[in-house]
């Protein structure tokens, strides 16, 4: 049958019985397995793939797509209907199949003004540039997500997944800049400064009030933006006219008076007395929604939070400067605040004085002060006091720093953790914020072992430093060198002689020392999954010491960590050796505190380490994992190909960081997965722990000669 | 054949050797400078007492500038060396050289600035290798000495000599950080950009450009400043901001100029570069 045949009802029916599992859902597809089969065949693989792939993650979910899909595909851009199912598995992943399913049934909505064609900006592709755009801009560093509409918590700028009002793509990429750039011009230009739902509560219809002020707001931001970003400006013009917006005569007016470079979101609020009875305007076109309570809970908290924080800072400040020890203990002075003079920033910019001495603030204390300032307009008296001490709860300030053994127990929660994807190779997509992953420490055990090692090991551990230092050695002396530090005696005694010959004389005279300046950092991840429980332990443990003995000698970066989990939720990394700490009595005994835990969950590990690798400055960085075994998790799919398959697109994602990913493992059936996962010259299998150390010497031959 | 079987080797006098030419020279006219502070009174105090001066400062903020007009001001000639980190103490100390069969020492350009009293400016020091602090320590202290290891000898400054360094702070790298003891010997002056309105006035004079052009290109090169550590690793410096003001004195497009002369030197990342370019579209 030729691949552009059409696939029959039967055929179809027979692939649906397969990824539906029909044999235990009793899904009816008769009339769905009709539809499709006078679909292309083209049509048909896009169609199926994606059930497919849904179906593995859900199997409901992958039956409502295929049932509405066929459908769609008229009207639909394909990317945008891909992104719609993404969108739909995200959902799952995150609040559950009820949600999941509105998407499915809500297409339209998804769609958006059902103009989903080719055009659209997705919000995976535009976050990237977006993100760094209001970076750019002045104020608060703000956060960018994907949320149900365009609107701001003043912290987290949200847009909706699909953005598809106009039918160029540049013009829709504009619209979603200029939906940014309005946000983030409410939390830049003071709107939040006024209590918004309190001041609606005044009106019968608070709705319609809020609705109002919103336009109201919006005008008075398009002037800021036309003094600040006129190139922006004009951009949001053409906007407007391109899907006929305009304002009424009444509007234009308010526009006017909005446009004064002093106006305030006050004086929204006194023009909304005279509007509230006049007809709401349609919202402009990258106006967003505007949400006081998504606000009001964010800012109450920044605020307290802000406030103790500063005047903590302060208090540090303030016993920087004072030289006299005594000073210090006396009751705090009072800073004072100064506007900086002549700026072209449009934030004044402040000065902070203390006993009429200006002080430069450390960089989180300016981005304090811009944050407070964006807030409260200024920065209020009770702010400039430094915080006595005890005064707050250190708890509720710093950054919190809380002990991962606690949050595991009780109620779980995900404060302060890091958060991964993982790659599902079912859907061919990530699964976003999959894992939840904490660093934590060793418990450090302070005994013999170390030394114990040495002893054992006395013989290895001479022949392993001479090979590390055969290799730290490699800045050998190049002789006949036409340029160097030293003359080759040899070289110019010949070339003399061949001179007085009568014979050309060579220009290869010198010694040139040929430095290989060493530049490498090196992760090592270490696997302490609870299969290693026993020799394999010790073993890694001895081989641990060994590696750290040798390395010292080469004076080269290394860090150290093993990896562990019990599921997604519960993903860790214990802290064995970062990459600056020196090897020392407490990274010692960590080494010898190293016990088995639990799970070799592996993607989130490779990420995490990566990450940090990636921040390390060094010509060359290695990732090297020591495991037993190949990827397996408690009761999830983590078994099997689905492991394998994360791990491999971690270990590419390392890669594309520039980063060499190794694997030394001692399992003898690894070679069926191994060179799938990190290459075939990435691997190597060892029957005997010591041999390690030795194995890693080879590793760094390889690499750095 | 007969082999020689002795090599003499000759030491010939160094001023009129040749080698890799610094830049070296008096400068005669006044460069344009703005300063920003008191570096000028600090330098010269320096200066006067013998001691060796650490300019501190991100890239393209007028460092070099501020030497040339310090040498132009002491009437010292100025020998900058850029490090790099091929450069070993030998290319700062000298060197044998073999010439139509005979041995020739050749001063470097840290022993020809020691001997004949200019300034010399070692510019991103950390760049270069470690065993080039062997040589500066002795010469940034009160012994102020160049020792020239291959001569066996000790160099003694002229009274005249100065040595200043560079270093870039925002590069943070535990391997290229300068040690305590290399920068607690000398005077430290902390150059950063010049605030908006200096700025302002350095980007209209130096390029041509009109003040509102420079104000906006000003308000640009914050916005990358804003990025700086969230994707960027240096925002636009003083430098740039020059540049793209020539090629707008020119006739190109500020859109485009800022593209080239800004955004395309500061990142190679295409989403960044998209992001750039929207803010510059946002100013202009
Ligand atoms: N204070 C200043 N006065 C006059 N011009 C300045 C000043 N600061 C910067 N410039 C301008 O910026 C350009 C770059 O400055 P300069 O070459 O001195 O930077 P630098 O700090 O030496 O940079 P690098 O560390 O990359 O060598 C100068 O050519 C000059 O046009
Ligand atoms: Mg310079």
């Amino acid at each position: 049958m030729a691949a552009d045949t059409p696939l029959t009802a039967e055929q179809i029916e027979h692939d649906l019985d397969v990824c539906l599992e029909l044999e235990f859902t009793f899904l009816n597809i008769g009339g769905i397995s009709q539809l499709l089969s006078v679909q292309s065949r083209e049509e048909q693989e896009f169609l199926l793939g994606w059930t497919r792939r849904i179906a593995t993650t859900n199997i409901q979910i992958a039956y409502q797509f295929l049932r509405r899909a066929p459908d769609l595909l008229k009207r639909m851009d394909r990317r945008v209907m891909e992104t719609w199912a993404l969108h739909a598995m995200d959902t799952y992943d995150r609040v559950g199949l009820h949600a999941a399913m509105q998407i499915i049934r809500d297409v339209n909505q998804f769609m958006q003004h059902k103009h989903a064609h080719a055009a659209a900006a997705v919000f995976d592709d535009v976050r990237g540039i977006l993100l760094n755009f209001v970076h750019g801009l002045s104020g608060r560093a703000l956060k960018l997500e994907q949320g149900d509409a365009a609107y701001t918590d003043s912290e987290t700028l949200y847009l909706p997944a699909v953005i598809a009002q106009l039918p160029d793509a540049n013009d829709n990429f504009s619209l979603s800049k200029a939906m940014v750039a309005m946000l983030w011009a409410q939390t830049r230009y003071g709107t939040f400064q006024v209590d918004i739902s309190q001041a609606l509560h005044a009106y019968p219809d608070e709705h319609h009030a809020l609705q109002l002020f919103h336009s109201l707001e919006t005008l008075r931001l398009e002037a800021c933006i036309q003094r600040e970003l006129p190139g922006l400006f004009r951009d949001m013009q053409g906007l407007k006219s391109a899907l006929g917006q305009t304002n009424t005569p009444v509007w234009s007016s308010y526009a006017e008076q909005l446009a004064n470079p002093e106006s305030t979101a006050g004086d929204c609020l006194r023009l909304l007395e005279k509007a509230y009875h006049g007809p709401l305007p349609d919202p402009t076109c990258y106006q967003g929604e505007l949400r006081p309570e998504a606000i009001a809970a964010c800012m109450t908290a920044r605020v307290e939070r802000e406030k103790a924080l500063f005047r903590i800072k302060l208090a540090q400040l303030a016993s920087d400067a004072s030289r006299i020890p005594d000073e210090a203990n006396a009751s705090p002075r009072p800073f004072e605040i100064r506007e900086a003079l002549a700026s072209l920033a449009s934030l004044p910019s402040l000065e902070l004085v203390l006993d009429d001495i200006p002080v430069t603030p450390p960089d989180d204390v300016r981005q304090l002060m811009t944050s407070i300032q964006l807030d409260l307009g200024n920065i209020p008296d009770e702010y400039l006091v430094p915080a006595g001490p005890g005064e707050y709860d250190a708890m509720l300030i710093e950054e919190k720093t809380i002990d991962p053994n606690e949050v595991w127990q009780g109620t779980y929660h995900e404060e302060g953790a890091f958060f991964y994807p993982e790659w599902d190779f079912g859907r061919q997509h990530y699964r976003k914020n999959w894992c939840v992953m904490r660093e934590r420490e060793v418990t450090p055990v302070y005994d013999e072992f170390v030394t114990q090692t040495k002893q054992k090991h006395a013989g290895l551990l001479k022949l392993l430093r001479k090979t590390f230092e055969a290799l730290r050695d490699e800045n050998r002396m190049l002789k006949r060198q036409a340029q160097g530090d030293e003359i080759d005696i040899d070289a110019l005694v010949e070339s003399l002689a061949d001179a007085s010959d009568g014979r050309e004389m060579s220009d290869r005279l010198f010694i040139r020392a040929h430095r290989n300046e060493r530049n490498i950092a090196v992760m090592f991840m270490v696997d302490m999954s609870g299969s290693t429980r026993g020799w394999i332990n010790d073993a890694e443990r001895e081989s641990l010491v060994l590696l750290c003995e040798t390395l010292e000698t080469l004076g080269d970066r290394y860090a150290i960590y093993g990896f562990s989990g019990t599921t997604r939720k519960r993903c860790e990394l214990y802290r064995i050796k970062q990459m600056d700490e020196p090897y020392n009595d407490t990274v010692r005994a960590r080494i010898s505190g190293i016990r088995p835990q639990d799970y070799t969950r592996m993607g989130f590990a490779i990420r995490h380490l990566s990450k940090l690798l990636h921040g390390v400055e060094a010509r060359t960085k290695l990732l090297i994992t020591l495991s037993d075994g190949r990827p397996d998790d408690y009761n999830d799919n983590y078994r099997g190909r689905y492991g394998i398959e994360d791990t491999r697109q971690a270990l590419i994602e390392a890669k594309r960081l520039g980063i060499h990913p190794f694997c030394i493992t001692i399992d003898q059936e690894a070679r069926e997965y191994l060179p799938h996962m990190y290459g075939a010259v990435n691997y190597t299998v060892i029957d005997e722990v010591p041999k390690l150390p030795l194995k890693v010497a080879g590793i760094y031959r390889r690499l750095t000669m | 054949m007969t082999k020689p079987n002795a090599v003499a080797i000759e030491i010939t006098s160094t001023m009129n050797s040749q080698s890799v030419a610094p830049e070296e020279y008096f400068v005669e006219e006044e460069p344009y400078y703005e300063s920003s502070g008191d570096e000028i009174a600090v330098f010269e105090a320096a200066y006067r007492n013998k001691l060796p001066v650490l300019l501190k400062g991100p890239t393209g903020c007028g460092k070099t500038r501020f030497m040339e007009f310090m040498a132009w001001r002491l009437k010292r000639p100025l020998i900058t060396v850029s490090c790099h980190d091929d450069l070993t103490a030998s290319d700062l100390v000298g060197r044998f050289l073999v010439k139509g069969g005979e041995t020739v020492w050749v001063d470097g350009p840290l022993a020809r600035s020691v001997r004949s009293g200019a300034i010399c400016y070692l510019d991103e020091i950390v760049e270069a290798r470690k065993d080039t602090m062997v040589v500066i320590h002795p010469l940034a202290d009160d012994r102020r000495v160049l020792p020239m290891e291959k001569l066996g000898a000790l160099l003694e400054a002229d009274d005249d000599f100065c040595l200043a360094i560079s270093y870039n702070p925002g590069y943070q790298s535990v391997l290229k950080d300068l040690k305590q003891s290399t920068r607690q010997r000398f005077v430290a002056l902390n150059f950063e950009y010049p605030h908006a309105e200096l700025e302002r006035r350095i980007v209209a004079n130096e390029s041509g450009v009109a003040a509102p052009i420079a104000e906006n290109l000003i308000k640009f090169a914050h916005m990358t400043r804003n990025l700086k550590g969230s994707g960027l690793e240096e925002g636009a410096s003083t430098r740039l901001l020059v540049h793209a003001g020539k090629l707008i004195a020119s006739g190109i497009a500020p859109v485009t100029a800022c593209r080239s002369a800004i955004a395309q030197a500061i990142t190679d990342d295409d989403d960044m570069l998209k992001a750039i370019q929207e803010l510059s579209s946002s100013l202009f």
